[in-house]
């Protein structure tokens, strides 16, 4: 499917998304409660058949914090780009897709010691790089008056 | 002392638990695994990472984009050209920065000559890791002299820094081609003797065939790419997929294998290293003239967007996504690296294996643990 077949057909899967044709991929953003139903069906959906995640990414965007994920499949060699973003800044919550793409995995414990957005029903969130100690240091607002020179 | 003191490590009912690294010789690098052992039975690995984490994404959110392509070099410092060239592609593909054909050919040339010494590299230290030091003697031996190429064009041998959003930092040194082609002639001579010293050896196959098996379905799933995905039979080489610079102007085979074990995940890259030498020769001959680079402008500053650029490093794709509100600096850059995601399935494939079988399947991985931690 090309870049508009896919936004038309996630919308018919879930009619509460917002697609935007981006340069690349076709982006969609869910909200946080529709999202993992959503990547469920993607998944196993025959046309869509998004088998392989290839990049999770968490991001802070100032007022909310933010999940991107970027699918693809093997199959059909499409792409997409799914978007979440979970209201409470303080305690973020997103359901995992680790049951889904095993490689979730991973990349949610990395986006959880690093932003601080947690993940329900991941089967081993710990810190992966930093011990608990630390803050949350890809947060627009962390602060580390040692290490970060700020001009 | 009626109470008898219990001995867990003599006990083979007990499982137990050990670790292995930071400073392990075989995990090259600061990689703790936690090891949870019955008897010398492996039943379960938990990497504990963070040993060399220096944060370079939240350091790129402070520094510009000629600035971050240092720190990519540090990432994966094997196949620190190819981490240049994703940046740089990302940049230029903002900018719709038109790239004139010598760059493409001599940053092509580049990336498969950085593939080669990778592999030699990862040849000789996985023959240590197994018991042949002769390996680790014939690899670097070979790998000293894609070094040297290196040394006279980009004026130092491992962590080139040789790109620039726009093209590359010098012109090619004028013996460039003659040492290439000299290469290639010595190494298609000497690679039939790494098959006849690891590939055939009876020692050897016997402790890597079956070991470590990894299916087409969990390699999908847990994204294990580069050549320890396509020996699963999992067709991810973004050059054939995805072509950049000037792998669409060449014949190349995509290296495949359907069995997924440890033995083919080293065949893959033995001969990923004749399919980049065949990909050196279409080019090395037809380097056509032109500068070498695009004049940028002195500050770059990327439209407000997204963007992502994926390649194909020795190791599998690494994926450089950049949100760029419009500064000279990222918001924020996220690098998918090919070691982080491998590293995913250690545990999975290692399972109900023996404690040495370990050591050869995370051998097999190609792990570089700069790459993990970022």
């Amino acid at each position: 499917m090309d870049k508009i077949q896919l936004g038309e057909f996630v919308k018919s899967l879930e009619p509460e998304v917002e697609v935007k044709e981006g340069r690349q991929y076709t982006e969609v953003t869910v909200p946080a409660s529709k999202f993992y139903a959503l990547a469920k069906r993607l998944r196993e959906s025959e046309e869509s058949w998004f088998d392989y995640l290839f990049c999770l990414t968490g991001v802070d965007y100032g007022q909310d914090l933010g999940v991107v994920y970027h699918l693809a499949s093997t199959k059909h060699k499409h792409a997409i780009v799914l978007k979440t973003r979970p209201s409470d800044r303080e305690h973020p919550q997103i359901d995992s897709v680790s049951d889904i793409w095993r490689t979730a995995d991973f990349h949610e414990r990395e986006a959880f010691d690093l932003l601080g957005i947690r993940f329900t029903n991941h089967p081993d969130l710990r810190r992966l790089f930093l011990d608990s100690s630390w803050g949350y240091p890809l947060r627009k607002n962390y602060v580390d008056e040692i290490n970060i020179v700020t001009k | 002392m009626e109470e008898k003191v219990k001995d867990i490590a003599l006990d083979e009912q007990e499982e137990y638990t050990i670790n292995m690294g930071p400073q392990h010789p075989s995990t090259h690098g600061v990689l703790r695994l936690v090891v949870s052992l019955k008897g010398e039975i492996v039943k379960n690995v938990q990497p504990h990472l963070g040993y060399i984490h220096r944060g370079i994404e939240k350091m790129c959110e402070s520094i510009t984009y000629p600035q971050i392509i240092h720190l990519t070099d540090r990432m994966d410092y094997l196949s620190a050209h190819i981490n240049n060239e994703a940046v740089c592609l990302a940049v230029e593909k903002a900018l719709d920065t038109e790239i004139p054909d010598r760059i493409k050919i001599i940053r092509t040339i580049m990336s498969e000559l950085t593939r080669i010494q990778s592999h030699q590299l990862w040849w000789a230290s996985f023959g240590m890791d197994l018991g042949g030091l002769t390996c680790f003697f014939y690899g670097l031996r070979d790998r000293e002299r894609i070094l040297d190429i290196f040394e006279e064009t980009c004026g130092s041998r491992m962590i080139v820094s040789y790109n620039c959003p726009g093209g590359l930092m010098y012109d090619i040194h004028p013996n460039f081609q003659k040492r290439v082609k000299d290469f290639i002639k010595y190494f298609r001579k000497i690679l039939p003797e790494y098959d006849q010293l690891l590939s055939g050896n009876v020692i050897f196959i016997e402790r890597s065939r079956g070991i470590g098996k990894l299916s087409l379905e969990d390699a999908i799933s847990y994204g294990v790419t580069g050549p320890s995905g396509r020996a699963s039979g999992f067709s991810c080489d973004i050059r054939k997929h995805e072509p950049y610079s000037a792998y669409d102007k060449v014949r190349f085979n995509e290296v495949l294998f359907t069995e997924g074990d440890t033995y083919h995940r080293y065949l893959a890259r033995i001969e990923e290293m004749r399919e980049s030498m065949n990909i050196i020769e279409q080019l090395i001959d037809n380097i056509p003239e032109g500068p070498y680079a695009v004049k940028m402008k002195p500050i770059i500053r990327l439209p407000e967007g997204e963007y992502f650029q994926r390649v194909e490093t020795a190791r599998g794709e690494l994926g450089v996504y950049i949100i760029s509100d419009g500064n000279k600096n990222p918001y924020r850059i996220k690098f998918r690296s090919p070691n982080f995601v491998n590293l995913g399935a250690l545990n999975l494939i290692s399972k109900d294996f023996k404690i040495a079988d370990l050591v050869a399947i995370g051998g097999s991985l190609d792990l570089v643990i700069p790459d993990i931690d970022r």
